[in-house]
């Protein structure tokens, strides 16, 4: 990895291609952040915009870690240029209004600024209470926005709204895939290891959903106290923590990434860690290649100088969804490309192998979950023996008929 | 003249006999090796160090000379088909996978997938020509018979794009269903064959209209239709039959050429890409990417002879008499 000095420059010199890029695209068509029609009747405009709010940089990012302060715009800054090399045969043209809110800045002015200017398409980086409150706004009701970040399963389900799409798999689908493969490999007594976060407790209560739908038990649950002070080290405190237990496998929810890492190669008996840490599920993973993928990782580290994460594919995979229904609807029309999206026929390329498409009870992107830990890629969920009677996909998170989602 | 029956002896086959005295040489992409499999024993008889991830693969007119696409070496190498060894590189562009040789031999097309282009390369004279813009990660390449079309297919924009092989310039493109893979053109011009993906489809195209007239899908009892992803296509001479690779169904689907139909499915090696049929068109040799072998089918039994280990990952292959 390399050091901060040298890293500063790197990041400086992606802002500064960052910043040519759009310019780059204007100059052709548009005049900058004007979504509406121009004087250049013929290319077909379509801005999409971008929405996040800047966060604390996790306090627990170990130092091998490269700190990244630009996932999920990287990732929609390529759907658009991906976008617009169809677009030159189709004669559409897509442009990126990038709307980055400071820690203390309005997110709701921000986002009635894009509607204000036109936008209907909206990418939005931010956590669930956030994005239950900007789709509440009776201006926000004829739009679409693209959830690419959250994995909550309550914004898909009770709380659902049908303005909102989710383009990355939820808490639920993650647990079911481990789930899946665990059922598979017949590791059925699992350990919950939770951590001290709302979200932990969240990923815990998805991995017991999953237990019980693909036959594991939890054996034993605990709440893993972050308390290292001097005298108390993970060489001391794993093993204790996870001694006396009959188990196959160490699950852990740890989404701050506070502990999970301490955990394998330490417990009491050796036993696999999966979770949060360890085995992952992910919608996307640098040791991903089949299906075309390493041609994705390898454009977006040629345009971001660094590895794709997670919130990058989600905003590429909505501006690629934006960008595909406008091809097939031969139109940049938000209904006409809003019903070839949510219709029958629409079939999203993710580099995983199959189509991708939009669950219509929850909005959510229904897709492959990935198994992997940090240098291999283990498994793809749906594990292969778990059948659906309408979409294999569909075996992993809230299905039609457990959904509580009513649009 | 004389150029013409050697297409007719690639092409239409016309090799006598003893056709099973023909060599299959199959790119290992995780190997970076070449394999030479002798068709008359079945038997795997060398492996040969070749670049980098080696991909596309075409024989010479003259049979005396490969062209392989070393992926990460970007370059097509020119491997002598008698000393294995490499004699010779052309400059492809970035990342080539697979490409096509015109009817006389003279030039390649390239795609570049990660430069979203097809190059051009003079291969006498050892250098690009020229390069022409078209989708995101072009994939499929085809050459037509009459020489009049390059057919370019780009996985993520899903086209079509129809390049003037005299001006090299797109006059057309054409939406198909998503991830276009292959794509073939029937021996007499008349038909282009593209196989998607990811949505399971064959699309057949009329030529001349440069529209579709059918489009194919497939049904294998006992395999999800997620497992069917179509990939390499063969058309035989007189276009009766055409044979798709299937990927990871497993299987290579026969289709009626005339009626446009899936009629029978060949079970091969696992995850199945490309094909190619001997020079007399009586059997067909599959490359098998998971199970790392490739299959050799009878095409008058109809019946899969023999599966024979070549190595990781094998990619293409091409057969010389």
């Amino acid at each position: 990895m390399l050091p901060i000095s040298k890293r500063l420059p790197l990041i400086f010199f992606s802002l500064i291609l960052a910043a040519l890029t759009p310019a780059y695209a204007a100059k052709k068509t548009a005049p900058k952040q004007q979504p509406k029609e121009t004087a250049q009747a013929k290319l077909d405009q379509l801005s999409i915009a971008y929405l996040a709010q800047e966060t604390q940089s996790q306090p627990t990012l170990p130092f091998f870690d490269e700190v990244i302060a630009d996932q999920g715009i990287q990732g929609a800054r390529l759907g658009i240029q991906d976008n617009n090399t169809t677009g030159r045969f189709t004669r559409q043209h897509f442009s990126l209004r990038e709307s980055i809110v400071p820690q203390d800045g309005d997110v709701a002015a921000a986002f009635k600024a894009l509607l204000a200017d036109g936008h209907r398409h909206i990418l939005l980086n931010l956590d669930a209470a956030k994005i239950l409150e900007l789709a509440a706004f009776p201006e926000s009701q004829n739009v679409l926005l693209y959830d690419i970040a959250s994995r909550d399963d309550g914004l898909r389900d009770e709380a659902c709204r049908s303005n909102v799409l989710h383009l990355l798999p939820s808490r639920a689908m993650r647990a079911d895939a481990l789930a899946q493969y665990f059922a598979k490999k017949r590791w059925n007594k699992w350990f919950l290891a939770v951590g001290p976060g709302d979200g932990d407790k969240l990923y815990a209560e998805a991995i017991k959903r999953a237990a019980k739908r693909f036959g594991s038990k939890i054996v034993a649950e605990k709440t893993w106290q972050h308390t290292f002070d001097e005298r108390r080290t993970p060489e001391s405190e794993v093993p204790v923590f996870t001694q006396g237990i009959q188990y196959d496998v160490l699950i852990v929810a740890d989404e701050s990434g506070l502990f999970g890492d301490y955990l394998p190669y330490r417990t009491w008996q050796p036993r696999p860690v999966a979770g949060t840490q360890g085995l992952v599920a992910a919608a996307w993973h640098r040791t991903h290649e089949a299906w075309g993928a390493l041609q994705l990782q390898n454009r977006f580290r040629d345009q971001a100088g660094r590895w794709m994460t997670e919130e990058d594919y989600g905003a590429w995979l909505a501006v690629r969804a934006i960008g595909e229904s406008a091809t097939r609807a031969k139109s940049v029309d938000f209904d006409k490309v809003k019903a070839f999206m949510l219709g029958e026929e629409f079939a999203l390329a993710g580099f995983k192998g199959v189509p991708l498409s939009f669950r219509r009870w929850n909005g959510q992107l229904r897709q492959p979950v990935l198994l992997a830990w940090s240098r291999s890629l283990v498994a793809v969920a749906p594990v292969e023996g778990f059948i659906h009677p309408k979409n294999e996909l569909d075996t992993l998170g809230y299905d039609e008929a457990e959904s509580k989602c009513r649009f | 003249m004389k150029k013409q029956l050697m297409s007719a002896l690639l092409l239409g086959g016309m090799v006598s006999g003893s056709a099973l005295g023909e060599t299959v040489y199959v790119t290992l992409e995780k190997d970076n090796a070449l394999a030479v499999v002798d068709a008359a024993q079945r038997k795997l008889v060398k492996t040969v160090k070749i670049g980098k991830r080696p991909r596309g693969i075409v024989l010479s007119k003259d049979q005396r000379q490969l062209y392989v696409a070393a992926s990460d070496d970007d370059t097509i190498q020119i491997i002598d088909t008698d000393s294995l060894k490499v004699v010779g590189k052309l400059p492809s562009g970035k990342d080539p996978e697979t490409f096509a040789m015109d009817p006389d031999g003279r030039y390649l097309y390239v795609s570049n997938e990660d430069d979203n282009q097809v190059t051009v390369i003079d291969i006498a004279g050892k250098k690009a020509v020229k390069t022409v813009p078209v989708g995101v990660e072009p994939e499929g390449i085809a050459v037509s018979p009459d020489g009049k079309w390059v057919v370019s297919t780009s996985e993520t924009t899903n086209m079509v794009h129809w390049i003037d092989r005299q001006s090299l310039d797109i006059v057309d493109n054409t939406l198909v269903d998503p991830r276009p893979r292959a794509c073939a053109f029937s021996d007499d011009s008349r038909q282009l064959w593209v196989t998607s993906e990811i949505a399971g489809t064959l699309t057949v195209f009329d030529v001349d209209t440069r529209q579709p007239v059918k489009k194919i899908g497939f049904k294998i009892p006992g395999v999800t239709q997620e497992k069917i992803q179509p990939v390499g296509i063969r058309i035989d001479k007189d276009r009766r039959y055409g044979y798709v690779a299937l990927g990871p169904a497993n299987r290579v689907a026969v289709i009626d050429a005339q009626k446009l139909e899936a009629v029978d499915y060949f079970l091969v090696g696992q995850r199945v890409w490309n094909l190619e049929f001997s020079p007399d068109q009586a059997r067909l040799y599959t490359s098998n990417g998971v199970s790392n072998d490739i299959s050799i089918i009878d095409l008058k039994q109809q019946k899969v002879l023999k599966s024979v280990a070549v190595g990781q990952y094998p990619w293409g292959l091409v057969v010389k008499p």
